[in-house]
């Protein structure tokens, strides 16, 4: 008896793709955290957007180690959920076709605090086209001697690119560092018409 | 620490469909399998360990299976009708079988169900089903003689 059911149990199947998409259209809406990944002609990246608004956006290659750290740092309930995300991917694809030049995005700033949350509250006001400084940041943060640790909330930046880390730069002139390498950050900027092309 | 719900769905996703398949009548089988994984998700965030989550979702899928009896019961409908022997649908599934294992008293069908469709061992059953080891094995076994009555 237990072979014929053993036989009955290997026949039933696996949920086929339209039962679980409409099992996530489920998930996705009630998930605190929506991912995607997004491709851009920096490479591929990987967003991640809360109830309130866009949380991460992460040059690692791998979205579960995005993942991990969000289950980790905010909430377990993370989802791939692409269509949660989509408003971030068009304005995103708008950014890198050179068409827009602000983020309408809304933005949620929880994995960011105290002084780090400040620093990058003054970079998202830097506009387009323009740059900064280190020193400017630590400024508008209350701390005018605290151009270090400025430098390391850009580099921890969980919203690179919409929080633009990349317009800030040496007193000296000099590019500093950037998460997504020097290469990206030149590109950015010439992008946004702050530095000559080449 | 808890896995991301999005890995979770993936690694447990096709247990829970196959139980499903299993205890439901075929009209109840998607239905109850977002309910067990939305019911999931508002319980996962106060879960306390990661240990034996397969365990854990099946006993809300096989909740979910039981509500959907009970709420067809409430319901006047037509009676299952036993399903012709011979029988199976063309993906290989066996009807009678099931409708069997459906017919066993509670805590046999649930014995069998977790044995042989969700492969749990008698360890996690009896964990399942807050029984002792040996109280599972004999469920499964009831179970299986009485199925021998019934497909025989």
């Amino acid at each position: 008896m237990s072979d014929l059911i053993k036989r009955a149990a290997k026949e039933l199947g696996e949920p086929k793709e339209d039962v679980m998409e409409r099992l996530m259209d489920r998930i996705a809406v009630e998930a605190d955290i929506a991912y995607d990944e997004v491709d851009t002609p920096m490479g591929t990246f990987t967003v991640a957007a809360t109830q309130r608004g866009l949380v991460a956006l992460s040059f690692e290659r791998d979205p579960e180690i995005v993942v991990d750290a969000l289950a980790r740092k905010l909430s377990p309930r993370v989802v791939h959920a692409p269509k949660r995300v989509d408003d971030i991917r068009r304005e995103l694809d708008e950014y890198f076709e050179g068409k827009r030049k602000n983020f309408d995005l809304a933005l949620d700033w929880s994995l960011v605090q105290g002084f780090n949350k400040k620093v990058l509250e003054a970079t998202y006001r830097i506009p387009y086209g323009g740059v900064s400084t280190y020193s400017d940041m630590a400024r508008s943060a209350g701390s005018p001697r605290a151009a270090r640790a400025a430098g390391n909330a850009l580099h921890n930046n969980p919203i690179p690119i919409v929080v633009p880390c990349h317009r800030v730069l040496h007193r000296d002139g000099g590019l500093g560092g950037y998460g997504g390498g020097l290469p990206m950050k030149k590109w950015l900027l010439t992008l946004e018409g702050a530095l000559e092309r080449e | 620490m808890l896995p991301p719900f999005q890995r979770f769905i993936d690694d447990n996703a096709s247990s829970v469909w196959r139980l499903l398949r299993a205890l439901c009548l075929a009209d109840d089988v998607e239905d109850c399998f977002q309910e067990t994984f939305l019911s999931a998700m508002k319980a996962y965030p106060k879960l306390t360990h990661a240990r034996n989550l397969r365990a854990w979702v099946l006993t809300i899928a096989e909740r979910k299976a039981m509500d959907s009896h009970r709420a067809r019961k409430r319901r006047p409908q037509p009676v299952e009708q036993p399903p012709d022997r011979a029988a199976r649908t063309r993906d290989g599934f066996d009807p009678a079988v099931w409708a069997a294992v459906r017919g066993l008293p509670t805590k046999q069908r649930q014995a069998v169900a977790h044995r042989f469709v969700a492969d749990l061992t008698y360890r996690d059953i009896s964990r399942v089903m807050g029984t002792t080891e040996e109280a599972a094995r004999q469920n499964v076994r009831e179970g299986l003689k009485k199925l021998r009555g019934t497909l025989s």
